[in-house]
């Protein structure tokens, strides 16, 4: 019984790397654009959780509905004035930038706000659980995982059903063609960054609601958000959420047999996944 | 008033000058032919009046505004749509998604809908949730002339609609034109294979090595005019 209560845990935490990643697949699916910023915004958007609730004797949950505007305009803003200018035939320059980007966001976050752990304030909810037959189950996991599916769906509904959806499509296929269209492609590249932005602040929102965070902490998640994207296939919404799902049973799993094991245990995972499949479980048919 | 006018229209690819002072004028109600060998220029003229090649400002009139240093979203939404070489549909996608997006960037009432555009080439209707790129090349044809038409276009630019197909379908294709024409477009076609397009055409324009080498409406050229301006005189 143990270990399908593993499992069950591991799948639940997978939701919350499926957040983290959501926001990632859908930058790169559209804009070929690596964000190696993407954990150190996650990190940020924390923060800004944090200052709503503190200022302003917010809940988390309300405080978060304020932080998505905000979170949305910044990734607008960012996309607009400082990634738009790094797109092109060369990989290298959205890469450099970024990764500059994520410094400077660490290091800012370092200074405004110190080395110390923080957290946002739990209530009796964090801590409530509901029994399962013989598997309790936590009801924070489970409002997470709950979370990513809503998201993921949200997401899809979008692209497939709206007129920006296809706008978005078609940009990601061809940016040129696109323009003839009367679409403005970075316009669109901006608003889809403002979209993530809002994906990164509720993966913010669990983050900090389920553990510790300090500014040093947004690579790791970066890392596992990559490997979330990657195992599901580039491109596929729900490949990324199955993809933080294999992250999270392989690192609940490694866990149980030795807690050293845990992290080690997700990486190996996702080399396992890239020898077997290259191309992710769900890859997109052309590219 | 011309419709559409370039004026002294240069284009450069880095140090690769591709086009050398072009004139071209297109009239209302009219349909402008440019023919011309492969690298003669056709296609950047044409990237160039939809603004995907950005000029000077004067070097492209529409309808009285200079647009010659618009970007291509802006210049769509005047007016003026593309129907791109190699139809560049886009794969992901379908039929009908393909139609709409032609809609993006100007939604204005006019002649062409989906209903008319499937009533213009009824088999789209029957492959509308296809992929697009699942179709075949003369299928694909129309859809991209469809997408064009989607919005509705005062000017609609056709850059090698024949390219690649059989007779029997571009003599399909073509059939479409003269309706498209009477829906209240002007047209610009950029062919290789003039035949084609001089059966079309109110006017010629002949393109070489990046200049006009000869212009004028289709009666009035001799077989060997054309032969010489489109090959040059020593060829």
């Amino acid at each position: 019984m143990i270990w399908v209560d593993t499992i069950i845990q591991g799948i639940l935490l997978g939701g919350l790397y499926g957040l983290f990643a959501a926001g990632l697949s859908l930058v790169f699916g559209i804009m070929r654009l690596v964000n190696l910023a993407h954990g150190d915004l996650i990190v940020m958007g924390a923060y800004l959780i944090l200052v709503l609730v503190t200022l302003l004797g917010l809940s988390p949950f309300i405080a978060v509905l304020l932080a998505m505007p905000l979170m949305f305009a910044l990734g607008w803003g960012l996309q607009k004035f400082v990634l738009n200018r790094t797109l092109g035939d060369d990989i290298l320059p959205p890469l450099l930038v970024t990764f500059g980007l994520s410094i400077v966001l660490q290091n800012a976050l370092l200074e405004g706000f110190s080395a110390d752990s923080r957290r946002l304030p739990t209530d009796a909810l964090t801590t409530a659980s509901v029994q399962v037959g013989p598997i309790a189950l936590g009801v924070m996991p489970l409002l997470t995982f709950a979370s990513a599916i809503v998201v993921i769906i949200a997401l899809n509904q979008l692209f497939y059903r709206t007129s920006l959806g296809r706008a978005f499509r078609a940009t990601s296929d061809d940016p040129v063609t696109a323009s003839l269209m009367g679409i403005n492609p970075t316009h669109i590249f901006s608003v889809a960054t403002g979209i993530a932005m809002i994906i990164v602040t509720i993966a913010a929102l669990y983050l900090g609601l389920r553990s510790n965070f300090d500014p040093s902490i947004g690579p790791a998640r970066l890392i596992y958000a990559f490997e979330a994207v990657i195992i599901g296939g580039l491109g596929s919404l729900w490949g990324t959420l199955v993809g933080g799902i294999i992250i999270g049973v392989a690192q609940t799993v490694g866990a149980a047999i030795n807690p050293e094991w845990q992290i080690l245990a997700g990486h190996i995972a996702f080399l396992v996944v890239l020898l077997i499949r290259p191309r992710g479980l769900f890859p997109r048919s052309h590219d | 008033m011309a419709l559409l006018q370039t004026e002294g229209l240069t284009a450069h690819y880095g140090d690769f000058q591709a086009l050398f002072g072009v004139d071209i004028i297109l009239n209302e109600a009219e349909v402008v032919a440019i023919i011309g060998a492969n690298g003669a220029g056709k296609t950047t003229l044409m990237r160039s009046i939809a603004g995907i090649l950005r000029n000077a400002p004067d070097m492209v009139r529409f309808d009285g505004a200079s647009i010659g240093a618009r970007p291509a979203d802006e210049i769509m939404a005047q007016g003026v749509a593309m129907v791109p070489e190699g139809r560049k549909l886009f794969p992901s996608l379908s039929v009908e998604e393909n139609l709409l997006i032609g809609t993006y960037g100007r939604k204005t009432k006019g002649h062409w809908s989906l209903e008319t555009v499937y009533q213009l080439f009824p088999i789209l209707r029957e492959r509308r949730n296809n992929p697009g790129t699942a179709l075949s090349g003369g299928q694909q044809q129309m859809v991209a002339i469809g997408r064009a038409l989607m919005s509705n276009p005062r000017v609609l630019l056709c850059d090698e609609i024949s390219l690649g197909l059989a007779p029997v379908v571009i003599k399909d294709i073509y059939k479409a034109l003269p309706v498209i024409k009477a829906a209240g477009a002007s047209l610009i076609l950029v062919e290789q294979d003039i035949g084609q397009a001089m059966a079309m055409a109110d006017r010629v324009y002949c393109l070489m090595e990046g200049r006009v080498t000869l212009s004028g409406s289709p009666e009035s050229l001799s077989r060997e005019a054309i032969h010489n301006a489109y090959f040059g005189a020593m060829a």
